[in-house]
């Protein structure tokens, strides 16, 4: 749809010089990001799926891998690291499930409540924006001090006995898909706040004059109208919390019972410098989120993000 | 332009010596510099030949640079960030020495300059300090220069544990930087039974309170020790016997977590009372808590040495000055100077006298200074092969994985 903006017209028509005038300034404009992506998105990925067919030599070095179509990478990677898989959408999931269960009234508050008080609706998204100041890492480093066994919130949930007294929060999963949650909030907030802001309330009122009690009148009327949002938010944060490893990590909130693919990609490329394996595992991870969110958005019927 | 105003890529420096060797028209630069990115180019597509890669030529007579990797707060600093003893290498040598610290991890080092070095191309470093089995691996494949010992007669300083080790007899190529102990740590004020064998660490008051390192050699070095295996020579059958234990401790929840560096956190916020870790980080944790909260110690069937040890790279065209350098800091003098700002062990003879005159009380501090007694209750992991390297770590990563 993009590409046919910038066709010469439909056939027959008589092009004037003007417009492919146009059309020639428009490719021109288009050249940079082109560029970029063949240069920084098709080459890489390119060259990962050369590596992902590699095998090691006889005898090689640590490291050293010839090129060989050695299709096997997917099958042993899959054998050896299912797990980690399905682990990884399920934390994605739960995160991102969480994300929209805060998001969507905190986005609807702002979005419609404060809407006769522009200022107060400008600090709230401030303050939505407000954890980007610090550094990801920073913030989750400071999480996992928080959560700590000696820390004030395991220490009071162990007294009111919402904890059994030898249990913890850090290196479990319950860790990780808080720390996934928390994170990709505002990513989840903010594309459903420009959904929600741009709700006509007198739909609402309109479904409500129809006798439609409020819980109808959300399912049928502010649901369908924020679809949209939804939809982006949770893409916008399904999507990096599937390949995330830094929530999940040793060094962060995770522990060895809690890695997820990233982690394994990271093991694989950095530790066992197992390139064919990273490659791949990689590779099965990018085709499995292309699948899951296409039959996502196709399912959900949203025309509009497309 | 002087050879201090080149830039630090190597890649870039060679094209711009090229195109400064020809004639400085436009025309003839530009020419040399095409010139030059195909050579490289060219070099860089280039098979390895019979395999034997040959130093380039040490430029070290007209250039008085030397640039040295090195891993993070392992050399001393003052407030200004200045390094005491480097600075007053550079007044004494007249060689300026450029300090990098560019090593966070042997293996991710390794990947980031193994392709040049296949080539045998400059990396950017005219030494580096590696962990010994790292150092192995660059040695084994013909990746280091072999020094010249008459420019480095502080050679001999080197102790007598450490000349010998089974990848470089008599230190041909290699001389020890720092080193240190992997042992086991208590934390005082919680746990009141010390912790002495791996039985202990398997205690139930210490059940998911136990933090392990990711460094393969150090855990199972240590594990295995607890099974009174002789790490300097130990079979695979040996090697996957104490893997087993760590994976059911690991699935028992006895130990919580398996990580590098940041284990000291864990010490720090309590969620480990107790683990293996390095001996080095103990005494900067217990520095900062003004008292000795965590106890380091020896298991009763001993723990790892490891060392980070300097190489000059096979592309490095100054190796003279590399020498220069490695000698410096091999002088007993200049080697407790360090020691008492880094905290690891030295590997230099005389040291310990040095750091009596310095600070009494630091040279009496056995994880610094250690004394033959201690020295004799630490083993160092034996070399292992590229394929057992592979195959024992892909074992090791399954259980830090899960």
């Amino acid at each position: 749809m993009a590409i046919g903006a910038f066709s010469h017209g439909p056939t027959g028509t008589v092009v004037s010089a003007e417009s492919q005038k146009k059309s020639r300034v428009a490719w021109f404009l288009l050249l940079p990001g082109i560029v970029y992506l063949l240069l920084f998105f098709l080459t890489p990925l390119f060259s990962l799926v050369l590596t992902s067919f590699k095998t090691a030599p006889p005898a090689a070095f640590i490291g050293e891998y010839v090129y060989a179509f050695r299709w096997e990478n997917y099958v042993e990677v899959l054998g050896m690291y299912g797990e980690h898989s399905l682990r990884s959408f399920t934390y994605a999931a739960i995160a991102t499930l969480i994300a929209l269960a805060i998001g969507y009234p905190l986005a609807y508050f702002i979005g419609v409540r404060l809407r006769p008080y522009p200022l107060l609706q400008s600090l709230a998204l401030v303050l939505v924006i407000a954890p980007f100041f610090i550094s990801f890492l920073l913030r989750t480093v400071a999480w996992k001090q928080l959560l700590a066994d000696q820390g004030w919130i395991v220490g009071t949930m162990k007294a009111f006995a919402i904890l059994p007294p030898d249990a913890h929060i850090t290196g479990t999963s319950i860790s990780v898909i808080f720390g996934l949650a928390y994170n990709f909030i505002p990513f989840m907030t903010l594309p459903l706040y420009t959904s929600i802001e741009r709700l006509d309330l007198r739909l609402i009122e309109a479904s409500n004059d129809l006798y439609a009690n409020p819980m109808t009148t959300f399912r049928k009327v502010t649901i369908p109208l924020t679809l949209p949002g939804i939809v982006s938010g949770t893409l916008l944060t399904f999507i990096p919390a599937a390949g995330d490893y830094v929530n999940a990590s040793a060094n962060f909130l995770g522990s060895t019972q809690t890695s997820m693919i990233g982690n394994v990609i990271e093991s694989n490329f950095l530790v066992l410098q197992n390139y064919p394996h990273a490659a791949s595992m990689s590779l099965i991870l990018m085709g499995a989120i292309l699948v899951l969110v296409s039959a996502y958005v196709f399912k959900s019927g949203t025309d509009d993000l497309l | 332009m002087t050879t201090k105003n080149l830039p630090e890529d190597p890649i870039v420096r060679e094209l711009v010596i090229q195109a400064r060797r020809a004639q400085m028209t436009r025309r003839a630069l530009l020419g040399g510099a095409i010139g030059g990115a195909s050579a490289l180019a060219l070099a860089a597509c280039a098979p390895a030949g019979d395999g034997t890669l040959t130093a380039p030529e040490d430029m070290s007579a007209t250039d008085k640079t030397v640039n040295w990797a090195n891993w993070p707060l392992y050399l001393d600093e003052d407030d200004a960030g200045n390094h005491p003893t480097l600075d007053a290498f550079a007044a004494s040598t007249g060689i300026a020495a450029k300090y990098i610290v560019d090593v966070d991890d042997n293996n991710s080092y390794f990947a980031k300059v193994k392709d040049q070095l296949a080539l045998g191309q400059d990396v950017g470093a005219d030494t580096v300090c590696l962990t010994e089995w790292m150092v192995s691996r660059w040695i084994r494949r013909g990746w280091t220069q072999k020094f010249n010992l008459d420019n480095m007669p502080n050679h001999a300083n080197v102790v007598d544990t450490l000349l010998n080790p089974d990848f470089d007899l008599g230190r041909q190529s290699s001389l020890p930087w720092q080193g240190g102990f992997a042992g086991f740590v208590y934390n005082t004020d919680l746990v009141k039974t010390p912790v002495l064998t791996l039985d202990d660490l398997w205690r139930e008051d210490l059940k998911g309170r136990v933090v392990v390192l990711s460094e393969m050699r150090d855990t199972l070095g240590v594990i295995m020790l607890g099974q009174g295996v002789d790490i300097t020579k130990f079979t695979a059958d040996e090697f996957y016997a104490a893997l087993d234990t760590l994976t059911a401790k690991v699935s028992e929840g006895q130990i919580r977590n398996v990580k590098g560096n940041s284990y000291s956190e864990d010490l720090v916020n309590e969620d480990a009372l107790a683990g293996i870790v390095w001996s080095g980080d103990i005494t900067v944790l217990n520095g900062e808590a003004g008292y000795e909260k965590w106890k380091f110690v020896l298991p009763e069937s001993g723990g790892t040495f490891w060392n980070d040890t300097f190489i000059i790279p096979i592309g490095s065209p100054r190796k003279t000055n590399a020498e220069t350098l490695i000698n410096w800091y091999y002088d007993p003098a200049i080697a407790a100077q360090v020691a008492a700002w880094v905290n690891y062990v030295t590997p230099v003879k005389g040291a310990f006298e040095e750091a009596v005159k310095i600070d009494p009380a630091l040279a009496e501090n056995q994880w610094i200074f250690p004394n033959a007694d201690t020295l004799s209750q630490v083993h160092i992991f034996r070399s292992l092969s590229d394929a057992e390297e592979s195959e024992f770590q892909a074992a090791f990563q399954g259980v830090v994985l899960g």
